[in-house]
């Protein structure tokens, strides 16, 4: 089959990094925020990293700033500035109406290059981490995925701070080369209080994208809400774990969730295990919940996991294996064979006259 | 069609009978199989990693994989996802021409979703991750529905490509008899930095941007009342708990 496979583009000796020049400029450094926006509206977390920015910004000598694509969009530019951006980038144009990852990755990466910022963050979203990857390798430099902290040590370096391997382990990364890249975890850090009367410098990128030079084309974008009670904004959750497979499954799970009015999430287990769809699953490539309630059942606790949930006001962990690491992070827990344990703890809800909330 | 699978090895041993190939590359590993079923062509599975990663290739070979392909080489040790892909890259360009390269979104240890795009770059092609669907109109264009936090995008992407995908896309068929006695006699080919005339100062540990600094504990300022004993009381005592808490 005759495929085009003699454009050479596949096997060119040119590695990416090679590609751009990164310089840095004699002016003020700059700490960059990728501003995602769906449909002309900026995700939470564009908010959250700008207000990072703004804390780090002193301690890199740098100014906060944001890189916003789209079409029509400039309207977000205001809110960038209210919410502590004193520079925006904006590349307005029809083709990138949509997130169009050859442009996005072009224009982002070209524009790094020629300003030659400090840092660039990116929310650790499913476009972001694309987004930052490809522009990372373009660049040349380093990118470490699902930050939970940041901060700037003695040697002026951005220390990323992602969850490692084994119990309670942090790792704490630095990249050798500028610009210093990173993916955050949407909701770790605060929305930050906007002032809608704080105003910044406003630079228009002019754009020169083709139709003919996306490789990969969006063709159209579908939201679908989420079924039932959404994890991010429930009162009470209760997720799951490979351990409940000696319970014969997940379906204590549902039931303790029904009971509690709460939402069902799981760990990237009970996803393998096809218990859960992956957009409910919690943790360092989930989802991050802080509700009133978490309840853990059958998850050993692995730092993968609790990440994700460490910011809820009380957890209860039930789990055979007394050593388990989720005990250490858990404020009730009971200790012993699930199979006994479930059913008596909807039991004991039941008994007790715990329904779950009306419908609206 | 010429594709390539980029497979990881899991550590294995938690379950028995579990695959030692990551979760999410057997789906890309499938979707590949599949492709080459309708067009023709030719599957190579490749990996990088130390002796014990062969057997993700072992496998991949049993479930139906053409050629497997291991880069291994103690040089290639603490490689981030940069120096990987560049790895990887010179792997696949030593391959020899290729239409698509399928890899799992991301791995189960790391997680990080990385790699595949900054493969993409260094093969100068495009890239389509968190795909969940997998259509080919035609065999030099693909169609993609590739998955959002709530809603997905529909992405027409022409080959060369590289595609990552996430779980769900297909079910991976289970290696047989005849399969597993067929890769004996594929044999698995084994490449170092030289066979790929790579730099070494570009590889592992060296040629990664990424340093970690520093290894630290995290204190958790949790209650820990722990109940164990007979269920029946155990329960009890950490309902009880709960309500004064306040939270039931």
């Amino acid at each position: 089959m005759s495929v085009a496979r003699d454009d050479g583009k596949f096997c060119q000796p040119t590695g990416a990094g090679n590609r751009i020049a990164f310089r840095r400029q004699n002016s003020p450094s700059e700490l960059w925020v990728w501003a995602e926006q769906r449909r002309g509206r900026l995700l939470p977390v564009s908010l959250e990293l700008l207000g990072k920015a703004r804390e780090l910004a002193p301690a890199l000598g740098a100014v906060p700033a944001a890189v916003l694509l789209g079409q029509g969009v400039e309207e977000a530019a205001g809110e960038l500035f209210a919410h502590g951006a004193e520079k925006v980038y904006l590349v307005d144009h029809p083709l990138l109406r949509l997130y169009q990852s050859d442009a996005y990755a072009d224009l982002l990466a070209r524009l790094a290059g020629e300003r030659g910022p400090e840092v660039i963050l990116l929310g650790a979203t499913t476009l972001g981490r694309e987004l930052a990857a490809r522009v990372a390798a373009r660049l040349g430099t380093g990118l470490t995925a699902h930050c939970v902290d940041l901060y700037v040590n003695e040697e002026g370096r951005l220390v990323q701070v992602v969850p490692g391997l084994g119990r309670g382990t942090l790792w704490e990364y630095v990249c050798l080369r500028n610009p210093q890249m990173a993916t955050v975890k949407p909701g770790v850090f605060p929305v930050p209080k906007g002032d809608p009367g704080r105003r910044g410098e406003l630079v228009r990128v002019p754009c020169d994208v083709r139709e003919e030079s996306l490789r990969a084309r969006t063709l159209e974008m579908a939201e679908e809400e989420p079924a039932g009670v959404s994890l991010e904004a429930a009162e009470v959750v209760v997720a799951g774990g490979w351990g409940l497979h000696a319970a014969g499954g997940f379906e204590p799970v549902r039931e303790l969730a029904r009971l509690l009015g709460a939402a069902v999430g799981g760990t990237r287990p009970a996803v393998d295990r096809g218990w859960i769809p992956e957009e409910l699953m919690i943790g360092q490539s989930g989802k991050t919940v802080s509700p009133r309630l978490f309840v853990s059942l059958g998850a050993s606790g692995a730092m993968h996991f609790t990440t994700g949930f460490l910011g809820s006001g009380v957890i209860f962990a039930v789990d055979q294996n007394p050593g388990a690491p989720i005990f250490e992070v858990a404020d009730v827990g009971i200790v012993g064979d699930l199979r006994a344990v479930l059913p008596l703890l909807i039991e004991e809800l039941r008994k007790r006259g715990i329904h779950p909330p009306p419908p609206n | 069609m010429e594709i390539v699978v980029c497979v990881r090895r899991v550590r294995d041993g938690a379950e028995p009978g579990r695959s030692a190939i990551g979760p999410l590359e057997r789906h890309a590993l499938e979707e590949a199989l599949r492709l080459k079923e309708r067009f023709g062509g030719r599957v190579t599975a490749l990996t990088m990693g130390s002796p014990p990663a062969g057997r993700a290739l072992e496998e991949a070979l049993a479930a139906g994989a053409d050629r497997a392909v291991f880069l291994c080489d103690a040089r290639f040790a603490g490689a981030d996802t940069l120096a990987t892909a560049r790895t990887l890259y010179y792997g696949i360009r030593r391959l020899g021409p290729c239409d698509l390269v399928l890899c799992g979104n991301e791995s189960a240890t790391g997680a990080t979703g990385q790699v595949g795009p900054q493969l993409a770059e260094f093969l100068g092609v495009p890239c389509v991750t968190h795909v969940r669907r997998l259509e080919a109109p035609a065999p030099d264009r693909l169609l993609a529905e590739r998955a959002l936090e709530h809603g997905h995008m529909k992405v027409e992407v022409r080959l060369p490509a590289l595609v990552a995908v996430v779980k769900g896309i297909n079910t991976p068929r289970l290696p047989t008899v005849w399969g597993i006695m067929a890769a004996a006699e594929k044999g698995i080919t084994v490449w170092n930095a030289e066979d790929l005339g790579l730099d070494p100062h570009l590889v592992g540990l060296e040629g990664s941007p990424t340093r970690l600094v520093r290894e630290r504990k995290t204190e958790f300022a949790r209650r820990k009342e722990i109940f164990s004993g007979p269920p029946e009381e155990a329960v009890k005592k950490a309902v009880a708990r709960l309500k004064e808490l306040g939270v039931l």
